[in-house]
């Protein structure tokens, strides 16, 4: 319980500064917080859409960025069809826009922590957004912290981030990325083409030097369900394990 | 602030709008939400202590426990990540049938809800007292799924949903209003939905 974070996050105005498309389901949002704020890696901001008649919606984003990064904050969002919040970002938000957002939020999905070691990451489809936040946050340092990420996705072209996920890989600093495809062949020797499993989280500890300290989980409330009880199932104790749940 | 091109919202229905709380929308499933993994707890295994500070009041253990007078309880309940779900159907102890049991009268105005896995949230005994709050055994007459906090979860449901503690071990009086786990880092001490109260700083 050493984190009690003093949050002073009221509502601002941030405007987006740059739009890139990550894969065809998730694209990035660069926000100017009118208010710039410090934050940690894991953390979200809450975004706010209102409509004329006065009627809001709000939801979560992950921040992608490092906390290093100064300036703009990364958001990627995925596009689900039925959706109210994210097709507007996908189908209308534009560069130049102002949208009001909240942050940083969320004082338990963090690193690092004080008495974290190796580290596990395991992400399933946008979940891996936090994590390549601490990620970033690794490379910025120069921490030379064990990690294994294990990312989980249905096709090779869904795999956000890939390009910087694959170059951290090759830098062999202690990173290593576990890919896994569940609907598509595996296109690397270290890859995987199944859903997360125990068999899987085995494998994930052989690639550490040593027992993890921490591990975070996050994605969709089905998919952190099984990854998590995966990890226990591998040995991981359950108190070190720290889940992020996207809802539906 | 009116966002730039946001007009097709999904509003709500005109007759629920008076049930919806402020930033909340209607969900009809129930997602699930904690900082960890599923605590699998079972029965045998199971307890309940009711404490004052470190000191036990009273122990019950699960067959104990499922002796004491049950109570129906339907009510909308109001998560933090903005869904509002109406009329789950809750059977369980209130919180006044578990202090009458254990014959004492709330020596404080605060308490800390404890669960298995270590999770903790504090709640006033006046929002626990006078049939506002229960420990549940059963969601629409079936045991709650350990997804949910089965064996046993707080209920709440005047609060935020994250001050209904799953996985309940226990309830213990505490001197000043101490902050739980989520209240630690960054969410509400208090947690009202109507007046919106997330957040830390929110008023
Ligand atoms: C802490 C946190 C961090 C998050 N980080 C990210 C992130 O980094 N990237 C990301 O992409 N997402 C993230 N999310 C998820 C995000 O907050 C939204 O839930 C997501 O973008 C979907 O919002 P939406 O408005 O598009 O869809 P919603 O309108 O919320 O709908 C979601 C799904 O539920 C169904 N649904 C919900 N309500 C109704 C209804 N009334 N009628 C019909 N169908 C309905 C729809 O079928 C839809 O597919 C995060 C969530 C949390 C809690």
């Amino acid at each position: 319980m050493s984190d009690a974070a003093a949050v002073q996050s009221p509502w601002q105005t941030a405007g987006i500064v740059r739009i890139e498309k990550r894969t065809p389901r998730v694209t990035s949002f660069f926000f100017q917080p009118s208010r710039p704020f410090a934050y940690r890696a894991g953390q979200h901001v809450d975004v706010r859409l209102t409509a004329p008649d006065g009627y809001q919606a709000r939801r979560s984003y992950s921040i992608a960025s490092a906390p290093e990064t100064s300036g703009a904050i990364e958001l990627a969002i995925e596009k689900l069809d039925d959706g109210e919040v994210s097709p507007f970002f996908h189908e209308v938000a534009a560069v130049g826009d102002e949208i009001e957002l909240r942050g940083p939020l969320g004082g338990h999905f963090v690193w690092p922590e004080d008495e974290s070691g190796p580290l596990v990451l395991v992400g399933g489809g946008s979940g891996v957004v936090p994590l390549m936040s601490m990620l970033r946050h690794r490379a910025a340092r120069n921490s030379a912290v064990p990690v294994v990420l294990v990312f989980s996705v249905r096709v090779w072209d869904e795999v956000i981030f890939r390009h910087e996920l694959i170059a951290l890989d090759e830098r062999q600093d202690g990173f290593d990325l576990m890919l896994t495809l569940t609907r598509e062949a595996a296109r690397r020797p270290a890859d995987y083409a199944r859903r997360v499993d125990v068999a899987m989280m085995v494998q994930a500890m052989t690639r550490l030097p040593e027992p993890p300290g921490i591990a975070f989980v996050c994605g969709s409330n089905a998919f952190v369900s099984a990854a998590a009880q995966a990890l226990i199932d591998a040995g991981v104790a359950a108190e070190i394990i720290r889940t992020e749940r996207y809802g539906v | 602030m009116v966002t730039r091109g946001f007009s097709s919202g999904r509003r709500p229905p005109a007759d629920g709008d008076a049930r919806i709380p402020p930033g909340q929308y209607l969900e009809q499933g129930f997602p699930v939400l904690s900082a960890g993994p599923t605590p699998r707890v079972r029965t045998e295994d199971w307890s309940f202590t009711l404490k004052h500070g470190p000191r036990p009041i009273k122990k019950w253990n699960w067959t104990e426990f499922n002796a004491l007078p049950m109570t129906k309880m339907t009510r909308d309940i109001h998560c933090v990540t903005a869904w509002t779900k109406f009329d789950t159907p809750w059977q369980g102890v209130l919180v006044d049938d578990i202090l009458a049991d254990a014959g004492v009268e709330p020596p404080t105005g605060f308490t800390l809800a404890h669960a298995f896995d270590g999770y903790t949230t504090n709640v006033p005994v006046a929002d626990l007292t006078a049939g506002k709050a229960m420990v549940a055994l059963l969601y629409e007459g079936k045991p709650i799924t350990p997804d949910h906090g089965g064996p046993a979860r707080l209920l709440v449901p005047h609060l935020y949903f994250w001050k209904s503690a799953k996985w309940l071990n226990g309830l213990q009086f505490t001197t000043r209003d101490e902050p739980g786990f989520w209240e630690l880092r960054g969410y509400h001490i208090y947690g009202d939905p109507w007046r919106e109260q997330r957040y830390t700083d929110d008023p």
